[in-house]
């Protein structure tokens, strides 16, 4: 099924109230960002030195991910590579084979997302049991998360509340989020205590002490990672920082940049298997080496995933995580899908007004607005835009580097829009869809620019 | 070990020309005057509740009152009587029903109300989570300002496990509404000691 990310936001928009609420909340998710970066002085210093960071790791790349791994095996972890999508399930496989385990938990991680883990190992016949309550909610509905830190923006209440009384039997009609909250706790104790293999995401790897940091408001990653006898944690190869003092500037950054929060309510730091655990780090690659060889494209590897750049973004917020067709959706989805699957996500850097709200928050600061544009000449020069959009802008070109050209055809433009309005003003015309046509005037601001010229 | 290598391979290869790290100079970083006060304030915000004490006393009386009305508590703090090594090691079916767990921070981050938690302290690596509501014991001169100054004062590489708690588990996945206590403790308390 070929869709794009318009005919997709066509859907979204379909239901009016439900767009301005997805609008609108995460706008205020933007908001509560901005009051808790406007309480520390150093914010724009902060945000420098964490890009002067990421900067400085992804030139050292190679030699950060050995000593990282130097360290972790030192640490008594298990460390494993995987090349791609493929290999860090078949790991993931393998382990839960040699210990013939039933019972998974997991805590959120794009990662396993983007590797689609989950319908991995449904294929062999293996539940994963999703944590999160947001990714609970989506699990059970069958559905995708629709935003990376959020994974439930697009429902609503009530939506929630059939899904919990269909799945979770809980009282029909009853939505108040903190009824329904306490049941999904209840409900994932259970599936906490009977679990045997914890998987989790990564948030930070730090290279000079094999460790790692997870960070989690609801605590289900530790309710995993300190229940099950094996843990899992799945990272690409991005996550790498040098120094444990420099956790200091990512901690700080990364909840005030995502929901306004000073720090996440957990920020764990994983050194060693647990007494009488397994402990495993599956670092993977996944077109991440190659995409750091993409000098304008490279700079996105810096991401933390604070999602700052969705709740900003005007189309985003008005279109839903859906539209994006990826498991990474937003501005950011637009920056990194091409790299893996150009074809597929060639419509992505196009769904977007260029205005740079996306870079202006972002904490590493990551051009997102520029590589959205330079995708968009890649993606042409490779010929994977439509042969409407190409012809489109070949007579855009064509007249727009004529000038007296260009002035007849405004000329003309305006003539028929008076003479024969029905020739725009028609299902052809795809302006003509969700907008009136503008009345045309009888001169240019050329032409009245030069009558009035003192 | 071929995608190691390979992967290691193609990094090296692709991977931009040297940057440095950058300089980082703390004398630009927020101050507060009174630590205790932010500290307080933060904790608030983030949902945790903080009580100052002067004295150890409150915080024995508190446990034994809990003990002798039969609560299904522990403490893992030395200071505050003794510990019961055994109930720590009990398995998660069994911790499920754990009502509370005094445990004690080693520094309290005034800009953010962060306590960290070292796997010494805790006993048992479960306790902060799983237990209903999670009881904080912090030194107020053990209270700094940001987190930079945090990381100068801890090693993470000696603790097996760490964590930085701040307030209460909670969520806003539905509707964006918060709730308090999703998976892990329903409340958090810091008690501070003058």
């Amino acid at each position: 099924m070929k869709t794009t990310h318009a005919a997709l936001a066509e859907k979204f928009i379909a239901n009016t109230a439900q767009t301005d609420w997805h609008d609108r909340t995460l706008w205020l998710v933007r908001q509560k960002r901005d009051k808790a970066v406007h309480t520390l002085p150093e914010w724009e210093i902060l945000r420098e030195w964490a890009s002067q960071i990421k900067n400085h790791t992804l030139s050292q790349l190679s030699e950060y991910l050995s000593e990282f791994e130097q360290k972790a095996k030192a640490n008594g972890i298990v460390v494993h590579w995987a090349a791609d999508a493929e290999e860090h399930n078949r790991i993931i496989y393998k382990i839960i084979r040699k210990h013939n385990i039933q019972n998974i938990v997991k805590s959120k991680s794009m990662l396993t997302e983007e590797c689609q883990l989950n319908k991995y190992l449904e294929q062999k016949g293996i539940e994963v049991v999703d944590t999160d309550l947001g990714e609970r909610i989506v699990q059970l509905r069958k559905e995708p998360p629709s935003h990376i830190v959020l994974p439930a923006i697009h429902l609503k209440k009530q939506e929630v509340s059939e899904t919990f009384h269909r799945y979770l039997k809980t009282e029909k009609g009853n939505h108040d989020p903190q009824y329904l909250t306490e049941a999904a706790r209840q409900h994932l104790r259970t599936k906490f205590i009977e679990s045997q293999l914890a998987i989790t995401g990564v948030n930070f790897a730090v290279a000079e002490t094999g460790g790692f940091v997870i960070c989690t408001n609801e605590g289900n990653a530790d309710m995993g990672a300190h229940i099950a006898a094996v843990h899992i944690a799945c990272m690409g190869i991005e996550k790498i920082i040098p120094k444990a003092r420099h956790l200091a500037v990512f901690l700080r950054l990364l909840a005030r940049s995502a929901t306004g929060q000073p720090i996440t309510t957990y920020s764990s730091h994983f050194q060693q298997p647990g007494p009488g655990q397994e402990l495993h780090i599956v670092i993977v690659d996944n077109g991440r080496s190659k995409h750091l060889g993409r000098k304008d494209f490279r700079n996105s590897l810096k991401c933390i995933r604070c999602a700052a750049c969705f709740n900003t973004c005007p189309v985003y917020r008005k279109s839903g995580g859906y539209s994006y067709h990826s498991s990474i959706t937003g501005p950011l989805g637009a920056i990194l899908n091409p790299n893996t699957d150009m074809k597929a996500s060639a419509d992505l850097p196009f769904a977007s007004t260029l205005c740079g709200s996306c870079s202006h928050v972002c904490p590493v600061k990551i051009d997102i607005h520029e590589q959205l544009w330079k995708w968009r000449q890649v993606i042409v020069a490779e010929g994977y835009v439509s042969r409407k959009k190409k012809t489109g802008m070949k007579i855009i070109s064509f007249v727009l580097s004529r000038p007296s050209f260009y002035r007849f055809s405004g000329k003309a433009g305006r003539w028929i829009m008076r003479t024969f309005p029905f020739l725009l003003k028609n299902k052809l015309n795809p302006w003509f869809h969700s907008r009136e046509m503008p009345e045309a005037p009888k001169q240019s601001f050329r032409d009245w620019y030069l009558k009035h010229k003192p | 070990m071929l995608s190691k290598e390979k992967i290691l391979q193609v990094v090296a290869a692709n991977q931009p020309e040297f940057v440095p790290l950058p300089e980082m100079n703390h004398g630009c970083l927020i101050e507060y005057s009174d630590l205790c006060a932010q500290f307080k304030t933060a904790s608030e915000n983030v949902g945790a509740t903080v009580q100052r004490i002067n004295d150890i006393q409150v915080l024995k009386e508190e446990l034994k009152k809990e003990a002798e009305a039969g609560r299904f508590i522990i403490n893992t703090i030395a200071g505050l009587g003794t510990i019961n090594k055994q109930a720590t090691l009990l398995p998660a079916a069994r911790l499920n029903q754990l009502e509370k767990v005094y445990i004690k921070g080693t520094i309290g981050v005034a800009e953010n109300a962060a306590v960290w938690v070292p796997e010494s302290n805790m006993l048992n690596r479960l306790l902060p989570f799983i237990a209903e509501h999670l009881v904080l014991l912090l030194e107020k001169k053990n209270i700094v300002t940001t987190l930079h100054e945090a990381y100068q004062r801890i090693d993470i590489s000696t603790a097996g496990f760490g964590v930085f708690i701040a307030g209460p588990s909670k969520t806003a996945d539905i509707e964006q509404s918060l709730v308090t206590g999703a998976h892990g403790a329903r409340s958090t308390k810091v008690y501070i000691l003058e």
